[in-house]
């Protein structure tokens, strides 16, 4: 996969971040030398492997449906940098 | 040019279980902001969600009622979006190996008969928070109680080709969810809420037309009007020569029109991976035989059996056994007055009119199930007139009185005391010497009105043509 300046302006704006002209062009850099080197990984024949997600043998891990308290609001909402007394609060949104 | 419509539905529907999908917060609706909130679903670092095993049990009982494959290796992904809806910015959903696949569901058919509507998949996912935009404040607030509630997103194919066989899609899942006790499918509290994926055709092409989604309508009527605005306005597009955008749209009720929504970024990507932090989900086949084994009977075939076994009309058992709530009511009514055709009766034409004068869903009926019988065996056995059943049902509606208190104490019982009815009556005529003269001369219509009085004074409870009978005694 070639990485472009287009792509790292993409992945700069899905990650909501600023980079500077000059990190935009190491980032080009390293992220196309990380991409050739994982590449390596694609000379092993896998068609034949299922992919695995999970590494350990686990399965079913379940909890009953039983209600237990809430955390209180106060806590929950301590470390937000903007609220209300009963609501996170953040820049508007609109669609 | 005649053109055809496509249409494929998303529904969202929340799960009645008690808990959210992944912690032990209530997914009770209402309740202050951030009052059902922890750790987990406020996605702090740090903490670790764990199953709800009840959502799975629910989902495969939701497949099985839907005809689907129940899926007997699950993982949960990540889909990750950047919304101050999710805390922890991605949602946890399924998206390679949804839970259940390949089912259908059967609806009428515009062009009448049956017809097929083909389940894609159904798959599981955690509900988002609440945004409230304060334009006075100019900023969002958040309320995370909904968030983390546990939902199916129940997809199908594009197989309605109408705003009816929408609806009645839509009807048919309601009632399948209601039945089989997964959902209360409460539209006005968004626990039932429906994305309409929707083309035009020219009549008898092989390729669908560009697509537009219309996201989160939440009434029946509202996705009727939604259905027939956005199929205007592709066709008029495709008409003047333009062609349709690929986009998400809102459909504004009040206006009546739709709008574009700024798409919520450029960058749309959800970047999928498996959720780490769930192990994965094995499905015995034991668990899914057990869990077909225990489903009610669903709506066709109670249907179905009204039809045969009682010998309703198809379309008052169609209207019946659309409801849970009115299978309900008319199968304890049946029970209690012992005669199917009466509870029907009642509940397609009393029980009707007085929910659509109030607005009321079937499933806010307020009143004790064993009333409505209570009536009818009143009725049947003479106790009461046709009229004050009536009257009294209208109570039980609307304040749920126990129907053989209130007609003991209100004095409502038909009158069995032959002597009083005639004295009474006998006063009537005394008191009308006009009208008695004028049926006399041979006005045989001016009974009507001695009738009429007479019922009156009888306070209805007299049934009609015994005051009839004793008139004609009295004057012939």
């Amino acid at each position: 996969m070639q990485i472009t300046k287009e792509l790292v302006n993409y992945l700069e704006a899905l990650g909501r971040i600023e980079l500077t002209d000059e990190q935009r062009a190491s980032s080009e850099k390293d992220l196309q030398d990380i991409l050739s080197y994982i590449d390596t990984l694609n000379e092993l024949d896998t068609s034949n492997v299922e992919p695995l997600s999970h590494s350990f043998p686990v399965t079913n891990v379940f909890r009953e449906d039983e209600v237990r308290p809430s955390t209180d609001r106060e806590l929950i909402l301590e470390n937000a940098p903007e609220k209300t007394d009963a609501c996170f609060m953040v820049p508007k949104t609109v669609e | 040019m005649d053109y055809e419509v496509v249409i494929g539905l998303e529904v969202h529907t929340e799960l009645s279980t008690k808990t959210k999908i992944f912690c032990g917060c209530t997914t009770e609706f209402g309740g202050e902001p951030n009052t059902h909130v922890c750790e987990i679903c406020s996605g702090m670092p740090g903490t670790l969600p764990v199953v709800n095993k009840s959502v799975i049990e629910y989902a495969i009982r939701t497949g099985l009622a839907t005809n689907c494959k129940i899926t007997q290796y699950n993982k949960f992904d990540r889909k990750n979006y950047f919304y101050p809806d999710l805390p922890k910015a991605y949602q946890v959903s399924q998206l390679y190996l949804p839970i259940c696949q390949n089912g259908f569901v059967e609806i009428n058919a515009s062009e009448g008969g049956k017809k097929k509507v083909r389940i894609h998949e159904i798959h599981m996912e955690e509900d988002a928070g609440k945004l409230v935009h304060d334009d006075f404040e100019d900023c969002t607030l958040v309320d995370y109680n909904r968030c983390g509630v546990p939902l199916l997103e129940i997809v199908s194919e594009p197989d309605m080709s109408s705003a009816d066989e929408v609806i009645d899609y839509l009807e048919k899942l309601k009632a399948i969810l209601q039945y089989i006790g997964v959902s209360d499918c409460k539209m006005q509290e968004g626990s039932l809420r429906a994305d309409v994926n929707l083309s035009v055709r020219k009549k008898g092409a092989n390729e669908y037309g560009t697509r537009t989604e219309m996201k989160n309508i939440n009434s029946f009527k509202a996705i009727k009007r939604a259905i027939e605005g956005e199929t205007e306005r592709q066709i008029d597009l495709l008409e003047s020569g333009e062609k349709v955008v690929q986009e998400t749209r809102r459909w504004d009720d009040s206006k009546g029109e739709s709008y574009a929504m700024r798409s919520k970024e450029d960058a749309q990507d959800y970047k999928y991976f498996p959720e780490p932090d769930i192990p994965p989900i094995e499905i015995s086949d034991e668990k899914i035989e057990q869990i077909k084994n225990a489903l009610p009977e669903l709506p066709e075939k109670k249907k179905q059996r009204y039809m045969e076994e009682m010998n309703l009309p198809e379309y008052d058992t169609g209207i019946i056994t659309n409801s849970i709530h009115l299978v309900r009511l008319f199968e304890r009514t049946a029970e209690i007055c012992g005669n199917p055709k009466d509870a029907a009766n009642w509940i397609m034409g009393e029980l009707m009119k007085m929910l659509n004068d109030t607005q009321t869903l079937p499933e806010d009926m307020k009143f004790n199930q064993d009333s409505l019988g209570k009536i009818i065996v009143m009725l049947n056995e003479n106790k009461i007139s046709r009229n004050t059943a009536k009257k009294v049902f209208e109570k039980v509606f609307s304040e749920d009185v126990e129907p053989e208190k209130y007609v003991k104490e209100n004095n409502l019982e038909v009158m069995t005391d032959t002597g009083a009815i005639k004295g009474i009556i006998e006063k009537v005529v005394a008191d009308n010497p006009k009208s008695v003269e004028e049926y006399k001369s041979g006005k045989e219509k001016a009974i009507q009105f001695l009738i009429g009085q007479s019922m009156r004074a009888l306070k209805g409870q007299a049934p009609a043509q015994e005051v009839t009978k004793i008139l004609h005694e009295i004057l012939d």
